[in-house]
């Protein structure tokens, strides 16, 4: 019980923050620009962003159990890739899905044995992995590009949920499920807390009986399947398949992901605070878009709120520290 | 007992010499691995295709190698010591950006002063990372995600819509990546010879030293009485600089510059020190075996153009390299560090302590520390 | 009694107007007689012109007769940071933005900075959001934003597009030039600079973009008259001068008698340039293709590039700048035949496929390109 409030305290006050954060931006946004708040802004926002929403959740609990997936953009473009090349071969689009989630699973399975079979750091092997998998999306389209999808497919991408009055985007509404799923199993489950004690000790959970090994490698799957997920709304939203869908989106999630006050070091960090981050991280961009700032400027603030949330915890413990010594 | 002690004391230093010395030969196989593979590479290639060899070829590959070279040695000292820095693909696209647009804006500006310059910028931002990092004692891959999106947002915010464009870069310079002294490109000579530098220095330098064993393990190093922070300061600073000059290079390179250069270029530095021996979690890994891994690299795509393989297997085949690397790394790794462990002295005290080794003994696996077995 | 007196009442009341009517009428029509011709002038031009708006109501536009103004415009380029586009939209240098001014409305430039669907459409985005009037694109892909554009459509923004195509999404395409005639001459450039014989390459900027494409093929076609010219490879620099540049020279590597290189985008061209600027390569591979005069002075200088051919896209930006608020005014449709003007250009026709033609390439070389600032 103790450990449970010594791992919440300090990511409730950092998600505290971040929710003041957002709420700031809501009010400089809307302040800035009555578009902001309007429903059709959202949905673009949505649209936007979803699919990078998406694949912060599986990062989140890799990053939790202290690893770290830079592959998940290269698994997207190569979802993507093969779905193009697929639909042109004439392949049925069920198959294809099918198809494409197993490629997407395996691809994270690779990840996963690589890191716990040959015990190599998961940093590296994903920036290899990267490497590869964006080279089998090149390999397999070439410069082609698809686009001959037909309107009942690309319209999950561009379309609003029905009955939820024109303002939801399918991605957002994936988002939101996968979300409370991680969030329970996160922090409800025996693997939730198993998750956590992997990224505080590999070695103590690993003689505390949890199936370190394992349970990696399923995350590692997990998000091969998601990633796969999200290169298939990627290409479906812009109705084209192109080698480079999804270039460079790593760090972006891995960006989020850290914003949310998950430690890099494991063991730290909740959905909740992921999700307050990816309101965060769009809200800046799409705040600063109405405003006529340049997109990719908006670099900096993300960059300086990145710094804020390992700085602010930082001054937070050098605190408590001092306090604990002053007053033992 | 002083005598018992003092047999003890010099079995074990002749104990941690030989070790060292192992230690040393493997590193030194792990480098001449990656000639090897270069050699055998280049030989095969040449069978099929013998202009591969050609002047020409030879130098587009020298060229473009020594700008990743050059950034290779700067990455391998922060990763040496167990860090890394996201950031220098925007510090080089900064550092390209304002060197270019001073040649624009001051025309018959020197050309030292210009590198002058990029080293100035890049040194700013490598103080900067350095100061976080080492001072506030925060993780670096978070610290330098966060300046590679902030230097690059800089810079789109300075550059705007503008380039500069060749025209406005005197021929002088555009020729510092085009002259060559015998059939060898001078920027090729000029990179090597820093990059002896720099493996020297890490080699023989007590701070070179110890970002190593700073890398192998930070608290022992701390308490072993480094200093922890004033190296990882400085090591940062260096590779802030050195990307800096890097980028100064870039725009003689690619003469037209606008607010995209540079982009991405961090991974492929880091692939290039990992497929060159340097151990991610720091430790292990040389200044000539990250050079040798961006040659490699570049040989390679080099090679698949020559074979007239299409390019798009160039980045599968990277990326399936960098996996052989690392795997291999690793396996070399163990096998080192069961060889030491398995080497006792004859006659160890129970419970006497034997001096931790700097070189072999990075963290496997997962990112918590040390694995003790 | 009070009845009877309010019947004759009644009727008094309308003999009173009429007589009151025939009265003003006779003295209207007397001081209208001298008017008649002004208002039924004013009449016939009103049923001549489709929006009967008089000159005074278009502020500063001098002799736009009949155009909206307080417009908000959007030009969303392919990407930022590229001096093509620049020149094309800018106030400086007399583009888009400049000729949205002159006509009083709002113009405003925004887009992403990697020439891709996924970067510019974020961009569009916000501008109808920010309540666009009209959108003035030119297209990182054929059909990626078409959903985008639609959308925008569906809400009476107007939609055009210059220099690069979305043909399914947009009401009016601005071109620079013929697409074929692009095609083809610059082959035929390339061909009299070789002696019509050898291997030839392209590099070309994006895979997706619509422009590029539609101009390789009619090289493809244009090539066949060449037989002894062989197209060996068409390379892509993605709009980026670095991946240009390096995507130049594995052609070098990979095709060592490479003879002749066509480069139809201005970053391309400049990169390749950059490459074959040294005494191994110059006057031993050509080099033409579309490039702006600044980025080639240095390079058709020292002889690297001989002849190359643009248009100027600040024209090609003014232009689209004018068609826009044509449309949107409700002044021009987009079918054939229909004419505006667009100030100091002059007069245009709406062509076929919803196309308006900016004009022939223009081929600089040595003899005229220090004329040329942009």
């Amino acid at each position: 019980m103790n450990n449970l409030s010594e791992r919440i305290r300090p990511a409730l006050r950092w998600e505290t923050g971040l929710a003041v954060v957002v709420v700031l931006i809501l009010i400089i946004g809307s302040a800035a620009s009555p578009q902001f708040l309007t429903g059709n802004n959202l949905f673009n926002l949505g649209l936007s962003n979803g699919e990078i929403a998406i694949m912060t959740l599986p990062m989140t609990l890799i990053i939790i159990s202290g690893e770290i997936d830079l592959s998940v953009a290269s698994i997207l473009g190569m979802s993507s890739a093969l779905l193009g090349y697929l639909w042109a071969k004439g392949w049925p689009m069920p198959a294809i899905f099918v198809f494409v989630a197993v490629v997407g699973i395996a691809a994270g399975a690779v990840n996963g044995l690589l890191v716990t079979r040959l015990r190599l750091p998961s940093l590296a092997v994903t920036i290899g992995t990267l490497a590869l998998y964006r080279g089998i999306a090149t390999i397999v389209l070439g410069p082609n590009t698809v686009s001959s999808f037909p309107a009942a497919y690309t319209n999950l991408g561009i379309d609003a949920v029905p009955f939820t009055g024109n303002d939801m985007t399918w991605s957002t509404l994936i988002f939101i499920v996968l979300a409370i799923i991680f969030g329970v199993v996160l922090h409800a489950t025996p693997l939730g807390r198993s998750i956590y004690a992997m990224g505080a000790s590999a070695e103590a959970a690993q003689f505390a009986g949890i199936r370190v090994k394992r349970i990696k490698t399923g995350l590692f799957m997990a998000s091969g399947f998601i990633c796969a997920l999200a290169g298939v709304l990627w290409t479906f939203r812009l109705s084209t398949a192109v080698q480079n869908n999804g270039l460079g989106l790593e760090l972006s999630v891995v960006a989020i992901v850290l914003l949310a006050g998950v430690s890099i070091f494991g063991g730290k960090g909740s959905i909740a605070g992921v999700v307050l981050a990816v309101l965060a991280f769009a809200g800046i961009q799409n705040a600063l878009l109405l405003t006529n700032f340049n997109q990719e400027a908006t670099g900096i603030v993300t960059g300086a709120l990145l710094l804020a949330s390992v700085f602010l915890p930082a001054v937070g413990r050098l605190r408590r520290r001092r306090r604990r010594l002053t007053h033992p | 007992m002083s005598a018992a002690t003092q047999t003890t004391g010099s079995e074990q230093q002749a104990g941690r010499a030989r070790d060292a010395g192992l230690a040393e030969r493997v590193f030194r196989i792990r480098e001449s691995g990656i000639l090897v593979v270069l050699v055998l590479f280049v030989a095969v290639t040449t069978a099929v295709r013998p202009r591969f060899l050609d002047a020409s070829n030879i130098q587009f590959v020298l060229v473009d190698t020594a700008t990743f070279a050059l950034l290779a040695l700067g990455q391998t000292m922060v990763v040496i010591a167990r860090h890394v820095d996201l950031s220098v693909g925007s510090v080089v696209g900064l550092s390209a950006y304002l060197s270019a647009s001073l040649f624009k804006d001051h025309p018959g500006i020197s050309i030292p002063v210009v590198f002058l310059a990029g080293l100035g910028i890049g040194l700013a931002c490598g103080i900067a990372n350095g100061m976080m990092v080492a001072v506030g004692r925060v993780p670096s891959l978070v610290v330098t995600l966060a300046t590679l999106y902030i230097i690059r947002g800089i810079d789109i915010l300075i550059v705007g819509g503008n380039e500069v464009d060749a025209s406005s870069l005197p021929d002088s310079f555009i020729n510092i990546s085009k002259d060559t002294v015998a059939g060898i490109p001078v920027l090729a000579i000029a990179v090597a010879v820093v990059i002896a530098i720099g493996a020297y220095y890490l080699r023989t330098y007590r701070s070179g030293r110890d970002l190593y064993a700073i890398g192998s393990n930070p608290d022992a190093a701390r308490l072993a009485g480094l200093k922890v922070g004033r190296r990882v300061f400085t090591a940062f600073a260096v590779s802030g600089a050195i990307a800096g000059v890097a980028g100064v290079l870039w725009s003689s390179q690619y003469p037209t510059i606008n607010s995209t250069a540079g982009t991405g270029y961090e991974l492929q530095v880091v692939s290039a020190v990992v497929v060159g021996g340097v151990a991610i979690f720091g430790g292990s890994g040389t200044a000539t075996g990250a050079a040798l891994g961006a040659l490699l690299l570049t040989t390679i795509n080099s090679a698949l153009y020559v074979l007239g393989i299409s390019s798009f297997w160039d980045q599968a085949i990277w990326g399936f390299l960098l996996l052989v690397a690392i795997a291999l790394d690793q396996t070399i790794t163990e096998r080192l560090t069961s060889a030491l462990r398995s080497r006792k002295p004859r006659s160890t005290r129970p419970g006497a302590t034997r001096p931790g080794l700097t070189s072999p003994q990075s963290s496997t696996g997962s990112s918590t520390g040390t694995r003790h077995e | 009694m009070a009845l009877r007196r309010a019947k004759k009442l009644a009727l008094a009341f309308p003999v009173a107007a009429t007589v009151a009517l025939a009265a003003c009428s006779s003295s209207a029509s007397s001081s209208s007689s001298s008017a008649a011709p002004a208002a039924s002038s004013a009449a016939a031009s009103a049923s001549g012109s489709a929006a009967g708006a008089s000159a005074s109501s278009s502020a500063g536009g001098g002799a736009t007769a009949g155009l909206k103004t307080g417009l908000k415009v959007f030009v969303i380029p392919k990407n930022l940071g590229n001096s093509y586009f620049t020149t094309a939209d800018s106030a400086n240098s007399g583009g888009a933005i400049a000729a949205l001014t002159a006509l009083g409305e709002t113009g405003t430039e925004t887009s992403g900075t990697s020439a891709t669907p996924a970067s510019q459409i974020p961009a569009i985005q916000a501008a109808i959001s920010k309540g666009a009037n009209a959108l003035i694109v030119s297209a990182t892909d054929p059909t990626a934003l078409c959903p985008t554009l639609q959308s925008a459509m569906k809400r009476g923004i107007t939609v055009v597009t210059y220099d690069s195509d979305a043909p399914t999404c947009r009401t009016l395409f601005i071109n620079q030039a013929s697409t074929a005639q692009i095609g083809t001459s610059e082959v035929d450039v390339l061909a009299k600079q070789i002696g019509d014989t050898g291997q030839v390459a392209i590099v070309s900027a994006a895979a997706s973009a619509t422009n590029q494409n539609a101009w390789i093929t009619y090289m493809k076609q244009e090539l066949k008259k060449y037989p002894k010219m062989q197209l060996v490879s068409t390379v892509y620099g993605n709009d980026d001068p670095t991946t240009a540049t390096q995507v130049t020279q594995g052609l070098l590597q990979q095709y060592p008698n490479l003879k002749g290189v066509i480069s139809p985008t201005t970053v391309g061209i400049a990169a390749a340039a950059g490459v074959l600027d040294s005494a191994k390569y110059r006057g031993k591979i050509a080099l033409t293709g579309l490039g702006t005069p600044d980025e080639m002075k240095k390079y058709v200088a020292d002889g690297t590039v001989k002849e190359f051919e643009l248009w100027n896209p600040a024209d090609l930006g003014y232009l689209a700048g004018y068609a826009a608020v044509e449309l949107a005014s409700g002044k021009i449709t987009a079918s054939a035949g229909q004419n505006f003007t667009a100030g100091k250009l002059g007069s245009f026709t709406v062509g076929a496929d919803n196309t308006v033609l900016l004009g022939p390439p223009y081929v600089f070389d040595s003899t005229n390109i220090a004329k040329f600032n942009f």
